[in-house]
């Protein structure tokens, strides 16, 4: 109420002026670039010095030998991005076998980030007490930083003094994992610490999808004599697929920019096996100095990252 | 008989029900239990660790873990302060700089409109992979590497307010405004008196998400921080556990003091966080 005083204040006491008349003559539109401008240049600053520039100055970086030790950079063309692309060259192996890390850990986690998240919105869906105190105990751990989660998970998931090796034992299992330490257990703890961090998360926006499908059409289907599953099938997959879309695309990028769980809890072994393309660039390009190579490494990414949102887009579009 | 028939018909419903609830509590418990088992650990002393590691109870009972924390070579309440200082710096940045702008472009006509919103909507897809060398360049260059300006200022200039902000804007209603217009308002007070009253919650969303966002960011402040006394609370858990890495009592500690400001503001917003991502897929 506060808030709306000085709102009232402007609209309820009408001062009729001079200028009321000349602006009421005035084109609704008029053009008010300076105006405009002003309010925009806080902004727009930030906007092309820290987005738009960089973007621009990325590529150019990718095109010469950038090293912090010289004082001028030489155009090398196309090169950084041919070296990527032939075998043998310094970077090929590694950065190849960085992306199919992170191919491995997209094509891992997504399914199981799309599907429980899923099961927990169709649960939190039923008519239950206490539905919004499980949401938000579902969605606590995503408010947690990776670095939080990267310490929690390094030591319940310890092959000696871990908690999970340990209740592992106690219902007869092995004790000797080595959760963060040999494949495939090590994709397997990265695929389920982002699921336990982040399923609220997906669950939360998946719920809310679940309750904007239209009651009739169940109705309808229920008249029908179609049971639970029928309905799952035919009504709620099909009302869910514009959320499902989006949902599915924002799981695929950040899947595909994986970095701190790699980083925290494998640190990218057993012999880099789990160091994921975000982990390699960043490496190369800040901690190795390699700047312009992995300035095109970010764009090879890019590219196929762009690839596989239009594919996803299309897959999901085409079942309209 | 009665109880009898009543009883067979609720009899399955029942079921389900306490089966429903009971999965429900068993995924509460996956999340909520580990969290515990933190805090427990961190009241431990280190030989209580080392001979008890799957002890429910601290024996002792000991703050020995804090009492390290705050002495120690790792200044973690200075990290604390750090990460508070920057994530309410660009915290503001973002409020002041997207509700200007997102007003320019949800309320005024201007030249060259189209293609400032083009070009914010074009940056919303490109992942931040892109910038991070050519920005690290351009911190370097403005002397902000290792200072809490490269984790506060950059990452103030994305896209996403601005977006999220012209979009409510463009949600309210042009009445009042243009009332206020005809009796002489000005941009200025219509943008201050008006707009900005009535964003009150989409300001507020805005303000928690980017406030979470930084105090969790990861990756750019261990490569842009170095010493230290800079480091925000993410990179300098990150350097705890390298330092700390078979004292777990103390490592946890420090993952209990990073979680505990953000556990309480979620607590305190937990409605509002959810309900705008809830609501961030289905407009989207």
């Amino acid at each position: 109420m506060t808030s709306l005083a000085p709102l009232s204040a402007t609209t309820v006491v009408p001062e009729p002026s001079a200028t009321r008349r000349e602006r009421v003559g005035r084109p609704a539109a008029r053009k008010r670039t300076v105006t405009a401008y002003a309010f925009l240049a806080p902004f727009l600053i930030l906007f092309a010095t820290f987005v738009v520039w960089p973007a621009v100055f990325g590529i150019w970086i990718s095109v010469t030998d950038w090293s912090p030790y010289k004082t001028e950079q030489t155009f090398i063309g196309l090169q950084n991005y041919i070296d990527l692309i032939t075998p043998g060259s310094v970077f090929f192996s590694d950065f190849w076998q960085s992306l199919g890390a992170t191919g491995i850990f997209t094509v891992a986690s997504v399914p199981f980030l799309l599907v429980i998240p899923l099961g927990v919105a169709l649960l939190l869906n039923q008519k239950i007490a206490g539905g919004t105190v499980f949401r938000a105990i579902f969605f606590a751990p995503f408010v947690l930083g990776a670095a939080v989660i990267g310490v929690i998970w390094k030591y319940m998931l310890d092959t000696q003094s871990g908690m999970i090796n340990h209740l592992l034992g106690l219902v007869g299992l092995p004790t000797d994992i080595p959760w963060t330490v040999d494949v495939p257990w090590a994709w397997v703890s990265l695929v389920g610490v982002t699921v336990w961090w982040t399923l609220g998360f997906n669950a939360v926006i998946l719920l809310a999808g679940l309750k904007g499908i239209n009651t009739d059409l169940y109705e309808a289907a229920a008249l029908d004599g179609a049971g639970t599953i029928r309905k799952f099938w035919n009504v709620t997959l099909p009302g869910l697929r514009p959320v499902m879309l989006f949902v599915s695309t924002t799981t695929i990028l950040a899947s595909a920019n994986m970095f701190g769980q790699s980083y925290l809890l494998t640190k990218g072994g057993p012999a880099n096996q789990t160091r994921t393309a975000i982990m390699y660039i960043s490496d190369q390009g800040l901690s190795q100095d390699n700047m312009a190579a992995a300035a095109a490494m970010s764009y090879v990414l890019f590219a196929f990252l762009a690839i596989i949102s239009v594919i996803n887009f299309r897959l999901q579009r085409d079942k309209l | 008989m009665t109880t009898l028939t009543v009883r067979r018909v609720s009899g399955p419903a029942r079921l389900r029900r306490g089966a429903l609830y009971a999965v429900l509590i068993i995924i509460a418990l996956t999340i909520i239990l580990p969290l515990i088992w933190i805090v427990i650990t961190s009241f431990k002393t280190d030989s209580d660790v080392i001979s008890n590691p799957y002890s429910i109870l601290p024996n002792p009972f000991s703050a020995d873990a804090y009492r390290t924390l705050a002495s120690g070579q790792q200044p973690i309440f200075r990290w604390l302060a750090n990460s508070f200082v920057a994530a309410t710096f660009q915290t503001v940045i973002v409020l002041v700089t997207a509700s200007m702008g997102a007003y320019a472009l949800a309320r005024l006509d201007f030249a060259g409109k189209k293609f400032i919103f083009g070009l914010i909507i074009g940056t919303l897809l490109v992942p931040p992979v892109i910038f991070l060398i050519p920005n690290y360049l351009i911190v370097q260059n403005l002397g902000w590497l290792d200072t809490l300006w490269a984790v506060s200022v950059p990452g103030a200039a994305g896209a996403f307010g601005i977006f999220f902000l012209r979009q409510f804007f463009v949600g309210l209603p042009t009445e009042i405004e243009e009332a206020a217009r005809i009796d002489g308002a000005g941009d200025i007070r219509i943008f201050l008196q008006i707009l900005l009253p009535l964003a009150k919650p989409a300001l507020s969303t805005l303000a928690i998400l980017t406030f979470l966002g930084n105090w969790n960011d990861f990756l750019w402040p261990i490569y842009v921080l170095l010493s230290p006394e800079n480091l925000t609370l993410q990179p300098g858990l990150s350097q705890l556990q390298g330092a700390y890495s078979t004292h777990f009592s103390i490592v946890m500690a420090g993952a209990v003091l990073a979680s505990v400001p953000v556990l309480i503001l979620f607590s305190l917003v937990q409605k509002q966080i959810v309900e705008s991502v809830a609501s961030s897929g289905v407009k989207g």
